[in-house]
């Protein structure tokens, strides 16, 4: 009897013990979730920014400018269910002023030209790191949450089921001399 | 910033991630950055200042050969003291699969960890066994960098997820800068690489000789790389084996030097390669390539744009494009200039400047680097001391 009762606790323990890991490996991922969303989003902050500066300097042609600093200010504003949308339409914005190596010439020769397309150049770079590394955060999250075990649990508590940020983040060739990315 | 990078193999013994960790080291080192690399060494050995030795690593049968790694109870205590004495901002770890101290530095650390996948072993029965092990480990990564398209795929498809692909880095100047040395110069092929090793390609290129010299019967074939030389040349005819001039290990002046000095560049590897540096050394060197047209190298030369491509493993298909090379100096000129102008990409200052940019997006936000305290079985009960 008392043996029964030592082997029933003994197994409790270690469900426990997991249960303890497994939640502890779920608060991680989130933490690191959380991490990659908002270094993303500061990497897209940063592009519109870079974008909506470029476009008010006077470096580029007034067509050029209006065109890019209405994309830049509508993906700075946009509501969090728009975003996705509006970061993309910033993306093919800047692919169409700057599709052409000839145009960053260009804007290069210009005085303080130099800086703002270096600038530039590794904003948009960084966005399509950013939103990988996100994505992939969020990825490993979702595994882990749709296991049994977290599910019967309730391990995850309230927190939402994460979601991956999905856009169109294909820089400019002329600004990104790069291959396979 | 505060770097910390781990190396899977001895630093003893010379290897590709080795000496990309070194150069990647050195790099950052110029840039002003703190830099500190945990490596598996020998006691004797002496090691860069940047160097902290893990300890000596034990060979073991792996993965189809013999591996030098480092594991066991004792290695994962130098991880922890390298990783609370360091109090890095972020760690890149290197080969975070292969059982050694990656994995174990990706067990015991918290915080923002980067990590480098080299090889695209195709998935391997152990790998398949210890996913369940691996996948806590490895998704506390934070960022994952692969060094080739290629390598992204195999990784996607083994553990999910996604990576950015950043190429392995050389210096692009200390090729291009090399003096051409005369006594390997005028209708020479180079081949650098293990003789014995087959999948490096040289029987390949031995098959395809007699035709290359049957059409141009002044070109000579020079060898760089350890070897029995005996043996390489033995399918060859009596007459054409001195055609063939085999020096050695050469040092990396002399690769250099001989990248430069050579007609064609010829990389006829059969397989397992994931990225190709030394296709990307000769581009630098200004030497004209031709390559077997594996995932891996098609990448590097831009689709056959920077260099000619041959169908993997068919000596008459090298034997031609060969000869039309050799044959043809306009097209050679053609391909040193694309070469050159394409191999800027993988110069360091473009890919440190890119993993430096990895390490900015995983640090923005997140907290230093630590020993996870949460892996002891007493830190669970709030028994570990603190300090």
């Amino acid at each position: 009897m008392i043996e029964t009762l030592i082997w029933i606790a003994v197994a409790l323990f270690a469900v426990g013990l997991y249960l303890s890991w497994t939640a502890g490996r779920l608060d991680r991922l989130h933490s690191r979730m959380d991490a990659a969303r908002a270094a993303l989003d500061a990497q897209l902050l940063r592009r519109a920014s870079v974008t909506q500066e470029l476009a008010t300097s006077g470096v580029l042609d007034p067509a050029a400018s209006i065109v890019l600093y209405e994309s830049a200010h509508a993906a700075r504003q946009a509501e969090e269910e728009q975003r996705e949308v509006a970061e993309s339409e910033l993306s093919a914005a800047l692919r169409a002023v700057f599709g052409e190596t000839a145009q960053v010439e260009a804007v290069k020769e210009i005085p303080g030209g130099q800086e703002a397309t270096r600038e530039l150049a590794a904003a948009v770079r960084r966005v399509p790191m950013a939103r990988r590394f996100h994505n992939d955060a969020v990825r490993a999250a979702r595994a882990l949450r749709t296991h049994r075990t977290v599910r019967l649990f309730r391990l995850a508590g309230h927190a939402p089921f994460p979601l991956a940020f999905e856009m169109d983040d294909e820089p400019p060739v002329a600004l990104a001399d790069r291959p396979g990315t | 910033m505060k770097i910390g990078i781990v190396c899977p193999y001895s630093w003893d013994v010379p290897g590709g991630v080795q000496f990309h960790i070194r150069d990647l080291a050195d790099h950052l080192i110029r840039q002003g950055h703190h830099v500190s690399v945990l490596a598996p060494a020998d006691d004797e050995t002496p090691l860069p200042p940047y160097v902290v030795s893990a300890g000596r690593a034990v060979p073991v049968p792996y993965n189809g050969s013999v591996a030098r790694l480092n594991f066991g109870f004792l290695s994962a205590a130098r991880v922890r003291r390298w990783l609370h004495d360091g109090t890095f901002d972020v760690i890149h770890i290197h080969e975070p699969t292969s059982p050694s101290l990656g994995l174990l530095t990706c067990w015991a650390a918290r915080g923002p960890i980067v990590a480098t996948f080299h090889t695209s072993n195709p998935r391997s029965r152990a790998m398949i066994a210890a996913y369940p092990i691996l996948q806590p480990a490895l998704e506390k990564i934070s960022a994952r960098v692969a060094v080739s398209e290629y390598a992204r795929r195999t990784l996607v498809e083994h553990l999910g997820g996604d990576a950015v692909v950043i190429p392995n880095g050389v210096d692009v100047g200390f090729f291009a800068r090399a003096e051409p040395n005369a006594e390997w110069q005028g209708g020479t092929i180079g081949f650098i690489g293990r003789i014995d090793e087959p999948r490096k390609g040289l029987p390949v290129l031995m098959k395809a000789l007699p035709a290359i010299l049957a059409a141009r019967p002044e070109t000579r074939l020079l060898v760089a790389g350890r070897g029995d030389e005996e043996e390489a040349v033995a399918s060859l005819p009596e007459g054409m084996r001195g055609r063939v001039e085999f020096l050695g290990m050469v040092s990396d002046e002399d690769k250099a030097r001989l990248l430069r000095s050579v007609d064609v560049y010829i990389a006829p590897n059969t397989g397992g390669e994931s990225f190709g540096i030394i296709l990307v050394e000769a581009l630098s060197a200004g030497a004209p390539v031709l390559a077997s047209d594996l995932d891996a190298f098609a990448q590097v030369l831009d689709q056959g744009a920077a260099g000619d491509l041959f169908a993997n493993e068919d000596a008459d298909a090298l034997a031609a494009a060969a000869v039309r090379l050799l044959a043809d100096p306009d097209r050679r000129a053609g391909l040193r200039e694309r070469g050159s102008a394409h191999v800027r990409r993988f110069d360091w200052s473009t890919v440190g400047a890119d993993i430096l940019a990895v390490y900015e997006t995983v640090t923005d936000g997140a907290a230093a680097v630590d020993a996870d305290e949460r892996t002891g079985l007493r830190a669970r009960f709030g028994l570990a001391a603190r300090d």
